[in-house]
């Protein structure tokens, strides 16, 4: 076995220091009871080659998001990520290291935390941004648990254009609290949100560019709830679109939530992903997760530390602010690397060919009969209104190799008025010539 | 003196250092927002113009000032940062409780085929076959080894798994009609996640002390159990290194009372292929993939801890799952809804069944033989020196030291993790378990060699003879060969400097 160093003279030599006959001597602990008598019914160990055959015949049964057109969003985003970033990653120093607690060894994932946070509190627009999350949606759930506590008022009204499973995440974490107030996810008949806030109400949670892709008025909303106290809760699906949207912090956003993958991280079906939290200076004592601060060593050296960590778990124990531990390091690195590599320039033309990659779909879409573009507005995502149910649509394209998007109705079910609806994506990776096969094949579909 | 042109001082007059120190290969790397700046960039993009009228209006205005890197610099700023890491491919780590052991890059190879990486959670079902079959074999795979009835994948890591788990208990209790279970059992051994978690989902937390020998007492479990009890969190093997002789009569007592038991299983890797949770009566256990099944610790993540559950807790595990090879997106029947976006941590689940399939069934149950086997390795070296404050039987997967003997030396149990770092190697783990003073919890893993063992062994020996003969400066200075000395962590959290700040013009 590959991975095990010890020969059996090696055992032998050890179980005589330790004093005892046989392996099995050291589970004398272990009831007989408790033992399992026979060995396991699973695969016997196997070599390198044998196991990557496997594997390979598992990956080759999947339609890869590359091997066609492909506009797939709603959450999570194809984009290209530099081959430097994913070398760097596959560092052994990065991927190897533990958390870093011991400061004085870990000072390279101390720093990069540190770079991360003042990026992450530059695209948002905020003024400290800890040290990741999971990802998005577990990041939005902890932001309403914090407005919670900051305001100590409990409604929090989540907006229908929020990613529909956001919604549901959020509703499980706060065991689908009768405080939580949800807007329908149906575009059809939304009401003004903002006209539901009252002075109990501790946050509004606001997405944008939202599910269905339109750019929400952050400052309307800012205004609104913080006439009554509360807090809004700004959240960022594809953070890419801050390379031209304007800061949530520039708008009042006093939480900002993101999911980080679309900088540096595969597609990998949903995970691992990193989730951004960003916040006010006065709010950090409130905030889940870990933090890196700047410090000195004894000889005066500049340094970098994890800190107000009696906010945290394994100090705090029942009266944390989050039972969460392990965050997203390696995800985090990724995206810093990635938008290291992008610098201010790059992020903005990379936003803008995102966006004018979509307007040329949206061009497109629009020729197509039977096509309706919902959208007045879109950074690079937006949700078309089909003349059939969307799903089949949608699924007829897949076997010709066209990946055309998401149909509402996958995740907001039981609900007529979005069945003919679907959400597409365009990125820097979107070709002149994948549209074309993307309106060729609906057009035929739709005949 | 004079300087070269890489700033450092050369010709005669440099006072020579006593021995090399492999400094020069360790230079101080600046920020990157003091080396890069917003015009540079290491992306090749073009600039277009942005035709159409679709952007509402809401254009930034506020300054980015992201810096930027070219690509050689970039490629020298992470690469020197990285050089600061302690890290397991560098050497070991014998972290009690994390289970730090080598990460295959078989592994990292597979994660990134682009029939894992490059497909999208939410394309249609009928493209991602593969992906939904991997998912069904590594359920198989976690519910064989731990004797369970159904797998929850989704879990983000560990405390999410608790989480889970916790919120299927209490889910099974409301469907039972049991509406005032509001207590939750938790041993004073305990990770701080298990509290935390009980108390996140707004259970109140009442402790169970730990017996004189390190384990918890099935007496001390029925008196403390009642009608208001929703479960008990117990870590077994527990965070002392020891097997709970009395587990499966805590588990009937729990079972009798109406009330669920969770098991923590961040310490299965003692006990893969020899014990199965399942059989000692756990309702539930995550189990964390980035520590039992070597998918990489990433400097702190990301994880995953994927929960089993018994046939008792499987109708409320939360959606999404493979059910007969079907993904089941939206909650039905108990079932929870969901706890995080999309399907959990591919990645991760790729990297741990290439783990399995390696090492096959009785690789691992090898790998759980050679773990304790190490542990107690390291205990018998170390135990006549060492003081171990639940005697010399033998221990798990992990060693548990205090630091009586350390008594009189002027030497802390921070000092002495400190100077091992000087050594060579990482601190163990320290000041947990809260139920030992001064606790030194080391796990060395299956992946250490018996010579690794002995090098570990014979520098704890050293340092243990430095601190009894009266060397304790070279332990309250430690560490002296770090890239850092000791840092100041009062003046961190005093005044707290979290983002870089561009200094005043």
């Amino acid at each position: 076995m590959r991975y095990l160093p010890h020969t059996e003279a090696e055992r032998a030599r050890m179980l005589a220091t330790i004093g005892v006959g046989a392996s099995d001597d050291l589970f004398a602990a272990v009831p007989p009871a408790a033992r399992l008598a026979r060995p396991l019914d699973l695969p016997p160990h196997a070599p390198e080659f044998a196991v990557e055959a496997h594997l390979r015949a598992l990956a080759g049964s999947n339609h890869a998001a590359g091997d066609g057109p492909f506009f797939v969003g709603a959450g999570a985003y194809r984009h290209h990520v530099p081959a430097t970033v994913d070398h760097l990653v596959q560092r052994s120093e990065w991927l190897t290291a533990y958390t870093p607690y011991q400061p004085e060894v870990s000072q390279g994932t101390l720093q990069m935390l540190f770079e991360f946070q003042t990026q992450v509190a530059h695209l948002t627009g905020m003024e400290v941004a800890n040290a990741s999350m999971y990802d998005g949606s577990t990041a939005t759930a902890e932001a309403v648990l914090m407005a919670r506590r900051l305001t100590r008022k409990s409604r929090v009204i989540l907006s229908g254009g929020l990613h529909p499973h956001y919604r549901d995440v959020v509703r499980t974490y706060l065991d689908n609290s009768p405080a939580l107030i949800c807007q329908g996810a149906s575009p059809a008949g939304q009401g003004d949100i903002l006209e539901r806030i009252d002075d109990d109400t501790a946050a509004i949670v606001i997405q944008t560019p939202d599910f269905y892709g339109h750019l929400r008025d952050l400052k309307r909303a800012a205004d609104a709830i913080h006439a009554r106290g509360g807090l809004l809760i700004a959240v960022v699906t594809e953070v890419v679109s801050l390379g031209l949207l304007e800061a949530p912090g520039a708008l009042g956003a006093d939480i900002v939530v993101c999911e980080g993958q679309s900088l540096g991280n595969p597609l990998s079906f949903g995970g691992p992903y990193v989730g951004l939290m960003a916040t006010r200076k006065d709010f950090i004592r409130q905030m889940p997760g870990r933090l890196c601060g700047e410090t000195v060593d004894a000889d005066g050296q500049r340094g970098y530390v994890l800190t107000l960590s009696t906010r945290e778990q394994h100090i705090r124990r029942e009266k944390a602010t989050s039972n969460i531990c392990t965050n997203s390091g390696l995800c985090a690195l990724a995206f810093s690397i990635h938008l290291a590599l992008l610098g201010e320039a790059g992020l903005r033309r990379l936003a803008r060919l995102n966006h004018a990659r979509a307007v040329a779909l949206a061009t497109a879409l629009r020729a197509v009969p039977g096509v309706e573009l919902l959208n007045r507005t879109f950074f690079n995502e937006m949700t078309i209104r089909l003349s059939r149910p969307a799903a089949a649509v949608v699924e007829t394209l897949a076997r010709n190799g066209i990946l055309a998007g998401v149909p509402v109705s996958r995740l907001v079910p039981g609900d007529r008025a979005v069945d003919d609806l679907v959400i597409l994506a365009a990125t820097e990776l979107t070709t002149d010539a994948d549209i074309a096969a993307l309106a060729a094949g609906l057009a035929e579909a739709l005949k | 003196m004079s300087m070269n042109t890489q700033g450092r001082p050369t010709g005669p007059g440099t006072a020579a250092p006593a021995t090399a120190s492999g400094a020069a290969l360790l230079p101080d790397e600046k920020l990157l927002f003091e080396i890069g700046d917003t015009g540079h960039s290491g992306v090749d993009l073009p600039e277009v113009e942005i035709g159409g009228d679709f952007l509402g209006g809401f254009e930034r205005t506020a300054p980015l000032a992201l810096a930027g890197l070219t690509e050689p610099e970039a490629m020298r700023h992470y690469v020197r940062l990285s050089r600061l890491n302690y890290s397991i491919d560098g050497g070991m780590y014998p972290l009690g409780s994390c289970t730090m052991k080598h990460n295959p890059r078989l592994n990292e190879k597979m994660a990134r085929l682009p029939g894992f990486a490059d497909i999208h959670p939410l394309q249609p079902v009928s493209t991602v076959a593969g992906a939904l079959a991997l998912m069904d074999e590594l359920a198989h795979w976690l519910m064989t080894l731990t004797g369970t009835a159904a797998v929850c994948l989704t879990p983000k890591a560990g405390a999410h798994g608790e989480m889970a788990g916790m919120m299927a208990i209490r889910a099974a209790h409301l469907a039972s009609g049991a509406n005032g279970r509001n207590v939750v059992l938790v041993p004073e051994s305990a990770h701080g996640t298990n509290p935390a978690t009980a108390a996140f989902l707004g259970y109140a937390v009442r402790t169970i002390p730990a017996r004189a020998d390190g384990t918890v007492d099935v007496a001390a479990v029925k008196a403390a159990l009642g009608s208001d009890v929703a479960a008990i969190m117990l870590t077994n093997p527990n965070t002392c290194g020891l097997f709970e002789p009395e587990v499966i009569e805590i588990a009937a007592a729990v079972h009798a009372a109406g009330a669920y038991f969770y098991c923590d299983g961040a310490n299965f890797n003692a006990i893969m292929g020899v014990v199965r949770p399942g059989d000692l009566g756990i309702d539930a256990m995550h189990i964390n993939l980035h520590k039992t099944f070597s998918t990489p610790h990433g400097g702190g993540g990301p994880g995953a801890g994927p929960v089993v559950l018994s046939a008792a807790l499987a109708p409320y595990a939360p959606v999404p799952f493979v059910r007969a090879g079907e993904l089941v997106e939206h909650a039905e029947g108990g079932h929870l809804g969901r706890i995080a976006a999309f399907h959990g941590q591919m990645g991760m689940y790729v990297r741990a069944l290439t783990y399995m399939l390696s090492h096959g069934g009785d690789g691992l149950a090898q790998a759980a033989r050679d773990a304790v086997l190490n542990a107690n390795y390291v205990k018998a070296r170390l135990g006549g020196t060492f003081s171990l404050p639940y005697g010399d039987g033998p221990c798990m997967h992990e060693a548990l030291f205090d630091d009586s003997f350390l008594a009189g030396t002027g030497v802390t149990t921070l000092d002495f993790a400190k100077a091992m770092i000087d050594e060579g190697f990482h601190p163990m783990t320290m000041y947990f378990p809260l139920v030992v003073h001064g606790a030194m919890l080391v796990e060395p893993t299956e992946s250490e060699s018996l010579q690794t063992l002995d090098q570990f062994c014979d520098a704890m020996l050293g340092l243990a003879a430095a601190a009894r003969a009266g060397d304790a400066a070279r332990f309250t200075g430690a560490p002296t060969r770090a890239p850092r000395r000791r840092l100041d962590e009062t003046r961190a959290a005093r005044q707290p400097r979290l983002a870089w700040e561009a200094p005043a013009a």
